[in-house]
């Protein structure tokens, strides 16, 4: 196995590294040098160093920013209008037919379906890991191995989709049902007396088990977010709703949850944007096979397999639709922020 | 039962330090329902990890919790037919195994010929066979059918009680390491994953103390831009990055699918979640310090650079933590950047190939996925406080 190790590979990502690292110094060192040499402070008249003053401080601003204005824009920003402008052309990009490549998707059952599709994942997920994740949170709160139990319920989250999704197909594995299962959940179906069933197979009931495995991986997430939320109750606030009579029921629905709402809020908007991405999982399981396609997964398919842009750009486009809110909200609330600094 | 279980919790329990929060709808139905939880979260990967060190041939057929204990079980097998039997010093002998060919740990442990008695007879005893003749069966699962008078049978059945003692082995990991490409994938993931780990911070490092602490006009625009930013889907960057990156190359001559190309992009869409947490960190030092700095005469990128970098240490772990185990998780990007072919292949890209080309022996996928997560559940366990700090940055929002 020895001589398999890539020496050139590993050399250029090293080099690049300290390549890059060096070109960073180089250009944020260099470039504040160069602004205090060319517009300096020195000599003449009062008025003319005050302005030459401001004008570094109006420049070196920019300074700090420029790289990152830069990655972003070519990365980020010029992609979102280039996908816009592309959703009007043909499938190679270069024919402009205006509004035919919507109207396909309006059309087409595979966008209907993955559409139906994440409209199912978006109630269901960010609930369910919110859910679980705010009662784990009360829960282990309060025990002694509270600790060791958040780590383990938050370890999914370092897990890939794609690993992720290789543990619970082994999970859902199915043999026929006169063999011994290898599959945990066959196993515990079969030990309880039923059939042993091809669960990814099954339709509807099967992408409530694709959904499983992105909140066993967003539970923790949800947890940790809200654990800490929690913390942040004041002890005064429910020590007073004690002396007042009321019982724990009532003080977790009628004064925990709502001090922390802006929380559940931030988590639940968060998960959603994730399982509108979620691509890998859909195409790991099922490749979007027995009514399971989503839309990350459908555009995938129309930009390599069909490799048709237009179409491709469509679906991206009814993505970013579709977290628009979410953004637009985060921004305001951002706005707002930073207005009173 | 609620007011029972107030009046009874800090007597039954230890008292709670004062900022523990007292809910209590009963100690143990809590304990219960966490340790299920936790059950849940964590047999199926834990299930993966034993498996991925199972026999082969023994994972194929059984489940993994089968492993754990040495479990018996009843079976029978059909006997040689009249076909089989040789002629050996006068006596007629038909010899076998009971076991299956793949079988492999087995021990046989008792026989019998009757339905109803399995485990008559211990390994090496004499049987009587209805169809003539008697056998004898060693803990091997060897049998050895002896009559004087020739068989004459068409079906014959034994039955048996066997232990399986399971068997724990590295072989999977060498096979899929040596045979599958995923030790070639490993190496590459690192190497997409450290440089587009290292790159985007000096660069988010100086926007970020740019927006929390210089003024200029558009300040308020560019933070909320990035905020919307990290919202945007990676879906909208990838067609027009890869007809961006085929024109180059056609331009160029080079490949469009390099790693320098991966690690640019990594670090575009890893800049607005660095920025943004940066920002909020550096936002939060003390005003005191810059202000002091500044009345000692200090510019901007002095107090940048000598103060505010190192005090910033934690949110630049906690990104550095977050980047890494995103690009290492990875899987978008890498096909549609750096592509598939061995060479360029990441750990991601190979797993999901092994799903479907070898989708039945979970031998090799078991292995190879525990592989593919050793490394971030490594980093995610021994720097668990930064990811955890750098998920809190900005996510709690007070009462």
């Amino acid at each position: 196995m020895l001589q398999q190790i890539p020496i050139d590979q590993l050399l250029l990502a090293v080099v690049t590294i300290v390549v890059g690292i060096g070109v960073a110094i180089l250009y944020f060192w260099g470039a504040n040098w160069l602004l205090d040499r060319v517009v300096s402070g020195g000599e003449g008249t009062g008025a003319a160093v005050i302005a030459r003053d401001r004008m570094r401080t109006a420049i070196r601003p920019w300074i700090f920013l420029f790289p990152a204005i830069f990655f972003l824009t070519v990365y980020l920003v010029y992609p979102v209008f280039e996908t816009l402008r592309l959703s009007f052309y043909d499938g190679s990009g270069r024919e402009f037919v205006s509004l035919t490549n919507w109207l396909w998707a309006l059309g087409n059952s595979g966008f209907q379906q993955s559409v139906l599709n994440n409209l199912q994942w978006l109630i269901i997920v960010p609930a369910l890991s919110t859910g679980i994740g705010l009662l784990v949170a009360v829960l282990a709160d309060r025990l002694w191995w509270g600790n060791i139990a958040k780590s383990l319920i938050f370890m999914p989250m370092a897990i890939s989709f794609v690993g992720a999704s290789v543990i619970w197909k082994f999970v859902y594995d199915y043999r026929g049902s006169e063999n011994p299962q290898i599959g945990a959940l066959n196993a515990l179906v079969q030990a309880l007396g039923g059939e042993p069933q091809a669960w990814i197979t099954l339709p509807f009931w099967n992408n409530i088990f694709l959904m499983i495995i992105l909140v066993w991986i967003q539970t923790g997430f949800a947890m940790v977010i809200l654990s800490a939320a929690l913390r942040g109750i004041p002890d005064e606030t429910i020590e007073a709703a004690r002396i007042d009579g009321a019982n724990d029921v009532r003080i977790f629905f009628d004064i925990m949850i709502p001090q922390i709402l802006p929380t559940i809020l931030v988590v639940w908007t968060t998960i959603t944007i994730v399982v509108l991405k979620v691509f890998d999982i859909v195409l790991a399981m099922t490749n979007g096979q027995w009514d399971t396609q989503v839309l990350a997964n459908y555009m995938y398919d129309q930009m390599f397999r069909a490799a048709h842009f237009g179409h491709a750009s469509v679906i991206a486009l009814v993505i970013m639709i579709a977290v628009l809110p979410i953004m637009i909200s985060n921004i305001r609330q951002a706005s707002s922020e930073e207005g009173t600094r | 039962m609620t007011d029972q279980a107030i009046a009874a919790g800090p007597v039954a329990g230890k008292t709670n330090a004062p900022r523990r929060l007292h809910l209590n709808p009963g100690r143990i139905t809590a304990n219960i329902a966490l340790l299920l939880l936790v059950l849940i979260w964590t047999l199926p990967t834990f299930g993966l990890l034993v498996s991925s060190l199972r026999d082969k041939d023994q994972l194929a057929v059984s489940g993994w919790w089968t492993a754990l204990t040495t479990s018996q079980s009843s079976s029978a097998t059909t006997l040689g037919t009249a076909d089989d039997q040789v002629e050996e010093n006068g006596q007629f002998v038909i010899a076998g195994n009971v076991f299956a060919a793949g079988e492999t740990g087995m021990t046989l442990e008792k026989f019998g010929t009757s339905i109803n008695d399995p485990g008559a007879y211990a390994p090496g005893e004499s049987a009587e066979m209805r169809q003539g003749g008697q056998i004898t069966v060693a803990t091997t699962g060897d049998y050895r059918w002896v009559s004087d008078t020739a068989f004459t049978h068409s079906r014959a059945r034994i039955f048996y009680v066997a232990a399986v003692t399971p068997r724990f082995t590295l072989d999977n990991y060498f096979e899929v390491l040596s045979s599958e490409g995923i030790a070639r994938a490993f190496i590459n993931s690192f190497t997409v994953t450290i440089p587009a780990t290292i790159i985007p911070i000096m660069i988010a490092a100086f926007a970020a103390y740019a927006l929390a602490w210089m003024q200029f006009p558009g300040r308020l625009f560019l933070v909320a831009t990035m905020v919307g930013l990290i919202v945007v889907p990676l879906q909208m960057s990838l067609i027009p990055l890869l007809r961006m990156y085929n024109n180059i190359a056609s331009v160029t001559g080079g490949d469009s699918k390099s790693y320098i190309g991966i690690w640019l992009a990594h670090t575009g869409f890893g800049l607005p979640l660095a920025i943004y947490l940066l920002r909020n960190y550096m936002a939060g030092l003390p005003r005191e310090i810059m202000e002091s700095a500044r009345i000692d005469g200090a510019s901007h990128f002095n107090t940048f650079t000598t103060m505010v970098l190192p005090l910033s240490f934690p949110a630049l772990a906690s990104f550095a933590i977050f980047q890494f185990l995103w690009v290492w998780n990875d899987l978008l990007v890498a096909i549609v950047f750096l592509g598939q072919t061995e060479d360029k292949m990441v750990l991601t890209g190979a797993l999901r190939k092994l799903l479907g080309s070898r989708g039945d022996n979970w031998e090799l996928l078991t292995s190879g996925a525990f592989i593919s997560i050793i490394v971030p559940l490594i980093v995610f366990f021994s720097l668990q406080r930064y990811f955890v700090r750098g998920l809190l940055a900005g996510s709690v929002k007070g009462g």
